[in-house]
């Protein structure tokens, strides 16, 4: 079986794999994460999302093969390395941001990553940024809501 | 009675990381003076239904070594904040701190039996039984200190789960008060319990616990369980409904796919077991072309799927009759609108997923199922293995709405772990199986009529509904569980379920003399179940829309209309209060603002919606603006835990109503994923407002499920008021309205 070495959250991990296994399964199943997880496996709701060199991406269709030297961010890399949180994970929590909390790993992945671009978003922006993001409990307006208060935590910093 | 633990129950615990460690003893020491003691009434009202069958103390609440409490429910959480409403309620009646107070959920043999979580039951059940169980502990713990400390009760003090003298002499915590033993008593009225002024939390909006540990990405979900050795599995599905599997020709896929463990060939179910989960995957695909199935036979076509729905179905039966509807319509004005709803999807974001473990005596479930118990009654009579043989815990999944897959996926894992004694076997559902076999919401048809006279109130009123079950959940019925159709000795349902949940809210909760509903079953095409608020959702939809439709006829407010014909104060102050939140918005050209009422159950709570829509005229295009909604559930346990529930029902119910509907074609479900499937995506969100009557001297009702048969008849309503269109059929979709 081949072997592949990621970049994940800072560091080097090898894991040995068929090539066409998704990226999130390595995550999930070699490498026994909780973040990023298995909604649809088809890149339609967003559920299993990370950061690929900085950007909110699917891993679910995205075979192990293709990754290469890309930076992989998960839900488990965002805090520093004290453990505080990043703010968006603040603003998730004091917003109440979740009933089942299935999809916030991808709704915090994907406003990190639109934080990044763009610091002060309206509600358009967010929206259109977390298009993809499927949530069936129905949550999202509290997730607009703890993405400005994200902003807002930002600003302080 | 509860069972005593009779495996190792803490290695299971720990797993879970659901073990009590400890917690720093806040007591008094950190207190300048002693607190201020809230007083006791006492409760002499009916206990909750929960509590019929666990009426000792020990079966709700224990006392852990170090003196903190854990609270055993049996429900489960959901998503819903039903493990911190708990804590808050046990907290409060034993004046703790609420790290103190740990909640375990369902699990078989050690948590009450309380059927499912489902219903909105939660708190008046759960929750309400902890109240009890945490009052009545709290006075045994009082009288057992007094005679422990030799100091009468009014010299006593019980706070942050320590018992201290008055004049600070002595003091003992719960666990030393107790040396080990359990609270046995039951709990008997009247109930000493805390006078509601006295509240610390309740009422509160308390930030529920498990959110942190979401955003940490900590062990929460049943898919993030993994235990050493852990083997994955999936289950190829048939063809059909209907289908048997004839043909399977597996040679081969040990070299196609690495990692293989076996191949489960039971009658038409088919499993494989492989080391890594994505190596089940493609056994399965591998597996499906090469396998012959049976042909299913059609479905009806889906355009003709009403008249099909309402030629099968039984002669009706009458559910309610008050006056004489027929003759009370001679001579007054009468009016007619039939109204249609489609199969709905739960549309879980997270497909089912069940653990099992045979130990060789034992078989062990994990599963995210919204009643073990029941669940395990139905998997004992699948595997034929006596109960006291299985054990279930129950793990959080993602949210569900209802009977979904959660159980089917432990079904499939118990099979597979009873062919591989030792291991434990995860299976973990495809997002299309979930899709097509998950069991829907049913489709509905509604017939309404109703008489006015000449001053414009309703004198008569007839609900004709067509509905399938709307609970085949499982229990003692093992094939309640998808797989048992399939077995080598297959079990064809015995019975319909529950049939009441189909004409739920049939009868308006306006008062009007002469009042009929009959009920028309029929046993439809497609898999079918509770789905969240079962059948008010349609119900209401129809109700409250033709509620609008003869407002206008009379020429009346459709908020005056309703109250003309309102006795309840409770269910004029939901609606007096929507209007007056509602006074101020201003609508432009092709806007409206909808409403509509219901309570929920006509016995539950109470809820008002609103709804602002813009309608584009070329395109048919309708965009919710806002919804509002004033909602009365009695006692409000968790402000914002609440809220929230009510915001996301209103935002799923905008979904269903604008968007939804299961499609099929020949003998194949085509609502396969989420693109044949679009539920709402983040541009179609509304901003959403939630106002809330507490009434903390009434009874706790749920909220789950209450703001969504309300917001569906809102929108047709705001879309009428928008465009001038009134759409009948369900979804209002874009071509309707242009229609
Ligand atoms: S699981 Fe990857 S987008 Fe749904
Ligand atoms: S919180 Fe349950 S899916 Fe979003």
């Amino acid at each position: 079986m081949p072997k592949f070495t990621i970049k994940l959250n800072g560091s080097k991990k090898t894991i040995e794999a068929d090539s066409d296994t998704p990226l999130l399964y390595v995550l999930r199943d070699h490498l026994e994460l909780n973040g990023p997880k298995f909604g649809c496996g088809l890149s339609q709701c967003g559920a299993c999302m990370v950061l690929i060199n900085g950007k909110a991406a699917t891993s679910c269709i995205r075979p192990i093969s293709s990754v290469g030297d890309a930076e992989i961010i998960t839900l488990e890399g965002l805090a520093d390395k004290n453990g505080k949180l990043h703010p968006v994970q603040e603003a998730f929590v004091e917003e109440q941001a979740a009933q089942c909390g299935y999809c916030l790993n991808g709704m915090v992945m994907a406003s990190v990553a639109l934080l990044d671009s763009k610091p002060n978003p309206n509600d358009e922006e967010i929206k259109e940024a977390l298009e993809l993001n499927l949530c069936r409990c129905s949550t999202q307006a509290r997730i607009i809501k703890a993405v400005k208060k994200a902003v807002k935590n930002s600003a302080g910093l | 009675m509860i069972e005593l633990p009779k495996t190792s129950r803490r290695k299971f615990l720990k797993n879970l990381g659901y073990i009590s460690v400890g917690f720093p003893m806040l007591g008094f020491a950190f207190l300048n003076q002693d607190p201020e003691m809230a007083a006791r009434v006492l409760y002499n009202g009916n206990l909750p239904g929960s509590m019929r069958n666990a009426n000792q103390i020990n079966a709700w609440l224990r006392v852990m070594e170090d003196g903190s409490v854990k609270v055993f429910s049996g429900k489960v959480e959901l998503g819903q904040g039903i493990r911190m409403a708990i804590c808050q309620v046990a907290a409060e009646e034993l004046d703790m701190e609420l790290d103190q107070v740990e909640v375990h959920l369902a699990e078989t043999g050690l948590t009450p039996d309380e059927g499912y979580t489902a219903g909105s039951g939660s708190v008046p059940n759960s929750a309400m039984s902890a109240r009890y169980a945490a009052a009545m502990a709290r006075k045994k713990l009082l009288e057992l200190a007094s005679k422990k400390l030799n100091t009468p009760e009014s010299e006593l003090i019980l706070y942050n789960g320590l018992v201290k003298t008055k004049n600070g002499s002595q003091s003992m915590n719960f666990a030393q008060l107790l040396e080990g033993a359990q609270l046995e008593m039951e709990v008997t009225k009247p109930v000493p319990v805390k006078v509601k002024s006295g509240y610390r939390y309740v009422g509160k909006a308390i930030p529920r616990k498990d959110i942190p540990k979401m955003v940490r990405a900590e062990e929460i979900y049943i898919q993030d369980l993994r235990f050493p050795g852990m083997l994955h599995a999936r289950v190829l599905r048939p063809a059909g409904y209907q289908s048997k599997l004839e043909k399977l020709d597996d040679s081969g896929l040990g070299s196609a796919v690495s990692g293989l463990v076996k191949t489960v060939v039971n009658g038409s179910f088919v499993g494989v077991i492989t080391v890594r989960e994505y190596e089940a995957v493609k056994a399965v695909d591998f597996l499906k072309k090469r396998s012959q199935w049976s042909e299913s036979p059609d479905f009806p076509r889906q355009e003709n799927m009403y008249s099909h729905l309402k030629e099968i179905a039984d002669p009706p039966q009458q559910i309610r009759n008050d006056g004489n509807v027929n003759e009370a319509n001679n001579g007054i004005s009468t009016y007619q609108a039939s109204y249609t709803k489609p199969y709905l999807q739960h549309g879980s974001i997270g497909p089912g997923c069940g653990i099992a473990m045979f130990d060789g005596d034992i078989l062990h479930i994990w599963s995210h199922s919204q009643g073990i118990y029941p669940m395990r009654r139905a998997i004992s009579g699948m595997l034929k293995m006596d109960q006291e043989k299985i054990h279930v815990i129950s793990v959080p999944g993602a949210g569900c709405f209802g009977h979904s897959t959660a159980d089917d996926a432990a079904a499939d894992a118990a099979i597979l772990a009873m062919t591989l004694p030792g291991k434990h076997i995860r299976v973990q559902w495809s997002r299309e199986d979930e899709h097509t076999w998950e069991p829907y919401g049913s489709s509905m048809i509604l017939d309404l009529k109703a008489g006015l006279d000449s001053q414009g109130k309703i004198q008569t009123w007839t609900t004709d509904v067509w509905t399938d079950t709307h609970s085949m959940r499982p229990d003692s019925d093992p094939a309640t569980l998808l797989d048992t159709r399939y077995l080598e000795s297959p079990a064809q349902l015995k019975g319909r379920g529950y049939l009441g949940g189909g004409h739920r809210n049939a009868d308006p909760y306006y008062s009007i003399p002469n009042m009929q509903v009959n009920a028309h079953f029929f046993n439809g095409p497609l898999r079918v179940s509770s789905l969240r608020s079962l059948g008010s959702y349609g119900t209401i939809f129809s109700i409250e829309s033709f509620m609008d439709e003869l407002a206008e006829k009379e020429g009346k407010d459709p908020i005056e209309f309703r109250l003309t014909h309102l006795e309840d104060p409770r269910a004029i102050e939901v609606l007096k209060k929507i209007k007056e939140t509602t006074n101020s918005a201003k609508l432009n050209d092709g806007e409206g603002i909808g409403f509509a009422f219901s309570r929920y159950k006509n016995t539950t709570a109470y809820a008002a919606v609103a709804v602002h829509v813009a309608v584009d005229t070329k395109s048919g295009a309708v965009k919710v603006l806002k919804m509002w909604a004033a909602v009365d559930v009695g006692e409000i346990i968790n402000m914002d835990g609440i809220i929230n529930q009510l915001e996301g029902g209103m935002i799923q119910a905008a979904s269903w109503t604008l968007k939804e509907e299961v499609t099929f074609e020949g003998n194949k479900i085509t609502s396969e994923d989420w693109d044949s499937y679009p539920i709402f995506r983040f541009p179609e969100i509304p901003e959403v407002e939630v106002h809330m009557i507490n009434r903390p001297e009434e009874a706790a009702e749920g909220g789950g499920e209450v703001s969504m048969p309300p917001t569906g008849a809102a929108i047709a309503n705001a879309v009428y008021k928008a465009s001038g269109k009134r759409v009948y059929d369900l979804p209002i979709t874009p071509e309707k309205i242009l229609s």
